[in-house]
């Protein structure tokens, strides 16, 4: 018996965390967590290290999600086990085989996994979604010790709700180290404003304090998935593409012909973005004869 | 209020990753060492703890001797001293560092800590449970992935961002914190900051390391992400074929 873990609501990412159970062979019982007191990482997670002892679970998965590493890892401390993140593919045994995920995507890790039950989480996009069927609905335990209980979400406060957000955009335009100043930003917003899209950043850019860390694309920052992303800029650091692997089409512009950016692009301008961008808008406005 | 901050030294990979022959590492003889991002924020979140509510602060990594770097790195922008915790440069795996860190709790202080920060996840194994292990063998609280801390009436009100808004946490110390990249914008260390770093106090030991329970066998390339660009043009002239393009993949219809 495999336990694979949802969250509430079931997202393609929860899909897709029990698709990646079910490669693993052997029964799969999908369950979520229902716990009227709000979410508490470790209470759920001795919710889990019971569930696991009383159906003698062979394997417990959770979707590599923010909140399924955060449980799977209070499981896996809890037991004293080894625990797998983000892992793209798998197969039970003893010990247990993974390929998991290092530096954001940009590299891929072979490891063993000594220990029982085996502990993984599934990687963002590594195996097709599924539908689920039915979810087992678990109580969280009433066996909580004090210590279970004292990191709980207390309170949401509510996002605002102002523009386009980066992670739903159809198209980001981001710039990086060459755009030279916050003041330079001004043709990128421009251009975003034009394409009804969000504007990113590289690491760079909101180290040198140009940009707030919220218009960060990268592995520490935003993961986005656009239509298309337009990066100017940007010379292409593992770190930055760690966070726009998942935009449909990449256009890069750079004067520098050698930039590793274009390795991954579909589209190239080889030029100055200061030049290139501002003719894309006045471009823009004269097709719509604005 | 007394922070232990615990970091790792990881390499600038910069943009393509290449490996030693052995496929046990980076090749990394051409490149330069940092901080994982999100430790770096967490260091310069306990100076600010320090700084508004007294105290000290230190540094913590588990790694090879070059690894001083990084710890005069952090104390250069105004951690107070550091522990380093010396391996050979082999790979540890989450439970024999979480294991080392806790037996390391002592060294260099005689006071305990009230705080102890994490990154949510290092920039290169990214295992994120180093910290929640540390926790549990302590019996401390933890909270993760936190964008924001304040201390208020004794206790810690920690902040996360979740998909419609911010989850507010309040734990009493003393208590394990991870943070994000965000939660502040680290400051660069100063020439005096650097000189003072050099004196300041550096505590070394040389833990065992037990055998791995997640074993790294080798590490891999992802699949060849390597395309042909097709170029659309060089300089302003460009902008027509970019233009053409936009609409052939419908982006410009608003």
């Amino acid at each position: 018996m495999i336990l694979a873990f949802v969250e509430d609501p079931v997202d393609e990412l929860c899909q897709q965390a029990v698709a990646f159970a079910r490669s693993l062979g052997g029964e799969v019982q999908a369950f979520g967590i229902e716990d009227g007191a709000g979410y508490a990482p470790a209470a759920w997670a001795q919710t889990i290290v019971e569930l696991a002892h009383e159906r003698s679970a062979s394997a417990v998965v959770a979707p590599g999600t923010d909140r399924g590493n955060e449980i799977l890892a209070h499981v896996a401390a809890k037991l004293d086990q080894p625990m797998a993140a983000n892992c793209v593919s798998a197969s039970l045994g003893d010990p247990a085989s993974v390929l998991r995920v290092r530096w954001g995507g940009s590299l891929l890790e072979e490891a063993r996994v000594h220990g029982s039950p085996v502990l993984l989480t599934s990687a963002a996009h590594a195996v097709a979604a599924e539908p689920i069927g039915e979810v087992e609905v678990v109580p969280v335990t009433g066996a909580l010790s004090e210590l279970d209980q004292i990191v709980r979400v207390v309170q949401r406060i509510p996002a605002s709700t102002a523009g386009v957000s980066l992670t739903d955009a159809d198209v980001v335009v981001s710039g990086g180290r060459g755009v030279g100043s916050a003041e330079g930003f001004s043709v990128i917003e421009e251009l975003a404003a034009l394409l009804g899209g969000a504007v990113g950043c590289s690491r760079a850019v909101t180290s040198a304090g140009w940009r707030p860390h919220t218009d960060q694309v990268g592995q520490t920052g935003s993961k986005i998935s656009p239509e298309i992303y337009i990066a100017c800029g940007i010379s292409g650091a593992t770190q930055h593409m760690a966070g726009c692997k998942g935009a449909k089409r990449l256009l890069a512009i750079n004067p520098d012909g050698e930039a590793s950016i274009f390795a991954s692009a579909d589209y190239a301008v080889i030029g100055d973005l200061h030049q290139v961008v501002p003719a894309i808008s006045a471009e823009i406005r004269k097709v719509r004869g604005t | 209020m007394n922070v232990l901050v615990c970091v790792k030294r990881v390499p600038l990979t910069g943009g393509k990753i290449t490996l030693t022959p052995d496929e046990q590492a980076i090749q990394t003889r051409h490149l330069g060492f940092t901080v994982s991002p999100h430790e770096e924020c967490a260091c310069e979140e306990a100076i600010r703890l320090v700084e508004q509510h007294g105290g000290s602060s230190t540094v913590l990594t588990l790694g090879p001797a070059e690894a001083e770097e990084q710890l005069r790195d952090m104390m250069a922008i105004g951690i107070d001293g550091g522990i380093h915790l010396v391996t050979d440069g082999g790979e540890w795996d989450p439970q024999a560092t979480a294991a080392a860190i806790v037996g390391a709790i002592g060294l260099g202080s005689t006071e305990p800590y009230d705080l102890l920060l994490f990154g949510n996840e290092s920039a290169d194994a990214g295992n994120y449970q180093v910290a929640i292990r540390v926790a549990q063998a302590l019996g401390l609280p933890c909270v993760n992935g936190v964008k924001a801390i304040s201390v208020a009436g004794g206790q810690l009100r920690c902040e996360q961002e979740v998909a419609g808004g911010r989850d507010v946490y309040l734990v009493p110390t003393p208590a394990v914190v991870t943070v994000l990249e965000g939660i502040n914008l680290p400051r660069y260390p100063s020439v005096p900051g650097r000189m003072r770093a050099k004196r300041k106090p550096l505590v070394a030991s040389e833990p065992a390391r037990p055998a791995a329970t997640l074993e790294m066998v080798r590490l891999v390339l992802p699949e060849g992400s390597s395309k042909q660009a097709e170029v659309l043009g060089r300089g302003p002239e460009a902008a027509l074929a970019v233009v053409a393009m936009l609409q052939e993949i419908g982006v410009m219809s608003r």
